[in-house]
């Protein structure tokens, strides 16, 4: 490799490096002159050419970010001449100044605020519209927002580049026929819409957090991935408590990404695994954002917070806890309590249980998951099975529970866990002289 | 992966205890703090009090000998870090250039070691259930 070949591949890593930092706002910047993602999206990559072009021969720019908006912007506004949209556009432009007048005071002091924010949060909004389905929104999302490439997603999620860049193509022709705004949505709309956009970025996460050693590399990322785009979505809305609790959540449950399996790749329960291995620095930033989404909610008390902060408060609980044994039970099923009333489901409520038995003993929580038996949606959820099979362990009912994590190994999809539930099965004993 | 973006100031190895950077300095450096914090990658800053305010350990035979500062021959010493979370050295290097740093000051980009590069016995040392 020669000296020239050397300082392109450096030249190319480093335009690389500054498109991940920027083609997010680049793209949003452009869709708000354009008013389409998928156009924004072919203006923006037009931009990174030109750049890849001129570049290694100039240097790269003092503001890389300003020279690629620019031209960026140049061949927007060429491209609404040439597609004769400019007078579109001037009605577009008339309607919004009409309905800003419009508007309440406040709305309008927020449309004066931060361009680049703004345009980048409109653009979160669209990329995760509830028109698209949510495999179409992630895909969306990590290609607008993330800067993965086609075959980064495919891989994080275990498919064919092929179908992803399928599911991108039809996801921008989506939004373009249902005529979807490039706008932040306002009012009651807008807390159900952030849902959403909560929705996907924790759908990321968990695709990441999932992940078994022996994967692509490329889906642990996915918690990274997801990290940040919950810490850029915090500080663009430094209101919304459940942004917060969403960011707190994820900062703790990444903390426990390095003990969560063995050294042969086998995964560890929270119960069992080595704290030491547990990242002090994302539990600190997990506690910070948790006070935040407590600070931004209608009352400081957990009472009025969202689910996310409250499954981050409960994660919390156990971050808390240096040893297993010192985990604040009681305080989790106070959290769970409150939980269920504001997302409930027959999930939470098993969480709860599990809670309850650490807490009151095991008695109390066969209880309430035996009222759970009678649930459709929890007949094959294999972690039923298994939470009954410990509890009947733990109650010295060894026969039953045998049958309970047999119930619960032939219900799981998962090898590993097949593995688990079978072996405890076998553990509890039982052999032909019973 | 993770970097640290280690501050070095020259001139600090010889600054007083309580020495602070001047007001003008510290707003842009704030501006840059922010612009890291709304790009998600950052994970944590410090600054540090100066070495005439502190201390160095050195060994000897396994015997530890405590030296207070200023230690005249350091000519580089750590004013403070940055830890992020990028994707390459290279988004690293690009940060790190954004960094309004003045004429006297230098940043050097380390990266952080994961438990996941260790090798298998090491891992286990650190705690690790065996197989």
């Amino acid at each position: 490799m020669t000296a020239t070949d050397t300082h392109q591949t450096d030249i190319h890593k480093s335009i690389d490096a500054v498109w991940r930092i920027e083609s997010a706002r680049i793209i949003a910047g452009l869709a708000r002159i354009v008013r389409d993602v998928g156009i924004a999206e072919e203006l923006a990559q037009d931009s990174l050419v030109a750049a890849l072009q001129q570049w290694p021969e100039s240097g790269i720019p003092n503001n890389p970010g300003a020279w690629l908006m620019a031209t960026g912007k140049h061949r927007a506004i060429d491209y609404l001449r040439r597609n004769k949209r400019l007078e579109q556009k001037h009605e577009i432009i008339g309607r919004e100044l009409e309905e800003r007048q419009d508007a309440a005071a406040e709305e309008i002091e927020n449309a004066m605020d931060d361009d680049v924010g703004d345009d980048l949060l409109r653009l979160i909004f669209t990329a995760c519209h509830p028109v698209l389905s949510a495999e179409a929104r992630a895909a969306l999302t990590l290609r607008l927002l993330g800067g993965l490439t086609t075959d980064e997603i495919a891989r994080a999620f275990l498919t064919r580049e092929a179908t992803i860049a399928q599911r991108i193509v039809r996801a921008k022709r989506t939004l373009a026929e249902a005529e979807v705004p490039f706008e932040v949505p306002r009012g009651a709309e807008f807390t159900a819409r952030l849902s959403s956009v909560l929705g996907v970025i924790y759908l990321i996460f968990n695709e990441g957090y999932t992940a078994t050693a022996g994967d692509d590399w490329m889906r642990p990322e996915l918690c990274h991935d997801a990290l940040r785009l919950g810490r850029i979505l915090a500080e663009l809305t430094p209101n919304e408590s459940e942004v917060h609790g969403l960011v707190a959540l994820m900062e703790i449950q990444a903390s426990r990404l390095g003990a969560r399996a063995g050294a042969s790749g086998e995964p560890i329960l929270l119960f069992d695994q080595n704290r030491a291995l547990w990242d002090h620095l994302l539990i600190h930033r997990g506690f910070t954002a948790l006070a935040r989404a407590q600070r931004t909610a209608e009352s400081p008390f957990l009472q009025s917070v969202g689910p996310y902060a409250l499954q981050a408060a409960i994660a919390a609980c156990h971050a808390r806890a240096h040893t297993a044994a010192e985990t604040d039970w009681a305080r989790i099923v106070e959290l769970y309590g409150m939980l269920a009333e504001v997302a409930p489901s027959p999930i939470v409520e098993l969480n709860r249980a599990v809670a309850v038995g650490m807490a009151s003993g095991p008695q109390a929580a066969l209880e309430i998951v035996d009222e759970l038996r009678e649930e459709p949606a929890m007949q094959n959820y294999h972690l039923l099975w298994s939470v009954r099979g410990d509890l009947l362990v733990k109650l010295g009912r060894n026969e039953e529970a045998r049958g309970e994590f047999e119930r619960a190994g032939s219900l799981t999809e998962n090898a590993r866990e097949r593995e688990l539930m079978l072996a405890r099965a076998y553990n509890c004993g039982g052999d032909a002289n019973d | 992966m993770r970097f640290m973006m280690l501050m070095i100031p020259k001139g600090y190895e010889a600054a007083a205890p309580g020495t602070m950077p001047p007001a003008e300095h510290v707003a842009a450096m704030m501006k840059y703090n922010e612009q890291l914090t709304k790009a998600g990658v950052l994970l944590a800053l410090d600054g540090l009090h100066p070495p005439s305010a502190g201390a160095r350990v050195t060994f000897s035979g396994g015997k530890p000998t405590v030296t207070d500062g200023p230690f005249i021959e350091a000519k580089e010493v750590v004013g403070g870090y940055w830890m992020i979370q990028v994707k390459s050295k290279a988004e690293a290097i690009e940060w790190a250039s954004r960094c309004p740093g003045l004429d006297s000051e230098v940043i050097e980009i380390r990266q952080v070691h994961e438990m996941s590069e260790f090798p298998p016995d090491v891992q286990e040392a650190a705690g690790r259930l065996k197989p």
